[in-house]
């Protein structure tokens, strides 16, 4: 799952020029009663929503041995063996380091080439500027499936030297899955970093070409940093969309050690199919990180997803 | 690097309109060569990984190779592959099929109820802020994660649902239900990210708007479908967009239960199976490529029709 989170908003209306919206008078308030029959639903639906994963937590803690005895409905049992037992059975020190050595690097290179495309769809008015935004939004959404057979079949003719990948080929190296991450995440952000760009003042660019500035500083030096709330956004959405990544991790690389957590899953399914309380404590653990960073930058998280489609 | 751009050009109040406009041809050489660098590079990528495989993968869809040999033992057979997808290709139809069932499904159900959640969360109402997150948590989850979780419901000995029921139900194998199981795990997901993109939507709908309704007498449902249905138009269409391309790349939560097979074939696992299976046929896994590409392509040029709109409107 990775580019299709993306499509998002990129179409809603941009951003205005005021940066901090005024507080907005909220939809109005229901009558009384029918205020309280909705709020009922509201809460019992939210508690359906939450179980699947309370639930996984819960049996995450149990005895295999007990749950067994008793059924899952008892109450007992209570231990953390799953978790040693999933993380060294699932080898997950091994592939969370993976999806951190593929994660973020490919987060970095997403943002600093959408913002330089970003940048200049912003600051220049090119004729091409829509065709180029164009193509970088709609690989955004072309189905990977779409691209796979080529995309493998070049990556197994690209050579790596041996100290890149011990492949010996762009197939099963992280560069791979870094590279195509990167191509398909780009096109969401460029959107979303030139929409943010262009909400910043002509003015600025004015005084800096003033100040003899290159077109170079004008990027790195002046508008990055002003877009660094855009930024923090966009690395929170990408860091989690990279990480949940699963079609071309598990395409492109077929060698178990080189997995990424969640390419993994298919092969821990295996191993824990008898054991449903180590498959709990195995989401968990895969959860964990993305759970972490969501509830860490919530705001961040919400505001990349609907950066761009509040009217300000 | 002392002058670079100019003065002059706000002289001219004509040009006022877009404020930027032809700068560029006045960008001294070196920054010039900047702005191409700055360009090409991410388009390099973009079109070696993606513009030219899509490409490749129509050339390849008029050929019979096993990706083995070089290009040139691919033997070139027209436009046999099509034929072959749709006349016997055993798994072909029920993809479709299935493909179609989790387009409606989505629409009808996850769709549908993320909307009202997100019309009925946006108004004043206690602990809004804390049901908005339950029903989102499950969006920064993957689809694959998502199969294993709801594994602990499905599962046939220890599943939650077999025992709560007293059943025997194999809710991920049985081939008549199991695509049904799938879709309840993913609708899980797509509600909360659906309620997302409307509640970001909504903050647009202007709150007097609203009142004005009120004051007037009109009923709840009225004021739903006058006042806010409208302003939430250009929403739908990239719901529509999303719910259209989500189904179609439907994949990962079929490939960790069974491969997409045995009642779960959807169309993007079948390409995968063709390419990394048992069999490798890459022109026939890319002709069934080329349809995936073809379908989204019409919702592709929607949306970016839509976002241009929006574009020009600025």
């Amino acid at each position: 799952m990775s580019g299709i989170d993306s499509v998002l908003v990129a179409t809603v209306p941009p951003l205005g020029d005021k940066q901090a919206p005024p507080k907005r008078k909220e939809g109005g308030v229901l009558s009384k009663r029918r205020g309280a029959l909705v709020t009922v639903i509201i809460a019992l639906l939210a508690l359906a929503w939450l179980f699947p994963l309370l639930w996984a937590l819960i049996n995450s803690f149990r005895e295999y041995e007990y749950t067994q005895a008793n059924g899952y409905l008892s109450f007992g049992g209570w231990t953390t063996s799953n978790y040693e037992q999933a993380w060294t059975q699932g080898n997950f020190g091994l592939h969370m380091k993976n999806s951190l050595l593929i994660t973020v690097p490919a987060v970095v290179l997403t943002l600093w080439l959408s913002s330089m495309v970003a940048f200049v769809l912003a600051r220049f008015s090119y004729r091409f500027n829509l065709a180029l935004l164009g193509v970088f939004l709609a690989a955004n959404l072309l189905p990977p499936q779409a691209l796979l057979i080529p995309v493998f079949r070049m990556f197994r003719e690209i050579p790596l030297p041996y100290f890149m990948s011990d492949s010996g080929s762009m197939l099963n190296s992280f560069w791979a899955l870094i590279l195509v991450n990167t191509a398909f995440q780009m096109g969401f952000c460029t959107f979303v970093l030139s929409n943010y760009m262009k909400t910043l003042p002509y003015e600025i660019y004015e005084s800096a070409e003033l100040d003899g500035a290159s077109v170079w500083r004008q990027y790195w030096q002046l508008t990055m940093p002003l877009v660094r709330p855009a930024l923090a956004a966009l690395a929170t959405l990408q860091v989690t969309w990279v990480y949940n990544e699963f079609f071309w991790a598990t395409v492109l690389i077929q060698q178990g050690d080189k997995l990424p957590v969640t390419s993994a899953l298919n092969n821990l399914r295996g191993q824990f199919f008898t054991d449903t309380n180590l498959v709990a404590a195995g989401s968990i653990i895969v959860a964990l990180p993305v759970l972490v960073v969501f509830f860490a930058l919530q705001k961040q998280f919400v505001s990349g997803l609907t950066l761009g489609s509040t009217k300000g | 690097m002392t002058h670079i751009d100019e003065a002059p050009q706000s002289t001219e109040p004509e040009k006022a309109v877009a404020p930027n406009q032809g700068r560029a041809k006045k960008l001294p050489t070196r920054d010039r060569a900047t702005v191409i660098t700055m360009v090409a590079i991410p388009l390099v990528l973009v079109l070696l990984l993606v513009w030219l495989p899509a490409m490749l993968s129509v050339v390849l869809s008029f050929g019979k190779w096993n990706g083995f040999g070089d290009l040139g033992t691919i033997e070139w057979v027209g436009v046999q592959n099509y034929k072959d997808i749709f006349t016997i290709y055993p798994a072909f139809w029920p993809a479709v099929k299935h493909n179609l069932i989790w387009l409606t499904f989505l629409f009808l159900l996850p769709t549908i109820l993320g909307m009202l959640l997100a019309v009925v969360l946006d108004r004043e109402m206690k602990g809004s802020r804390l049901y908005q997150t339950a029903f989102y948590m499950p969006v920064v989850l993957s689809l694959a994660l998502i199969g294993f979780i709801w594994q602990l419901f499905y599962s046939r000995d220890q599943g939650l649902i077999n025992q709560v029921f007293n059943s025997e139900v194999d809710w991920y194998g049985d081939p008549d239900i199991n695509l049904w199981a799938v879709l309840v795990a993913t609708a899980w997901r797509h509600t909360g990210y659906i309620m997302l993109i409307y509640l970001a939507g909504l903050k647009g709908v202007d709150a007097s708007l609203r009142e004005a309704a009120a004051v007037d007498g009109a009923s709840e449902v009225k004021t739903f479908f006058h006042v806010i249905f409208p302003v939430m138009r250009p929403i739908n269409m990239v719901v529509i967009v999303i719910v259209v391309i989500e189904s179609l790349r439907a994949f990962d939560l079929v490939w960790v239960i069974n491969k997409g097979r045995n009642g779960l074939e959807v169309i993007g696992a079948l390409v995968a199976q063709n390419v990394i299976g048992e069999a490798t046929r890459y022109g026939f896994g890319s002709a069934l490529a080329v349809i995936m590409m073809l379908i989204s392509s019409i919702f592709i040029t929607i949306y970016l029709r839509t976002v241009f709109r929006e574009e020009r409107n600025r």
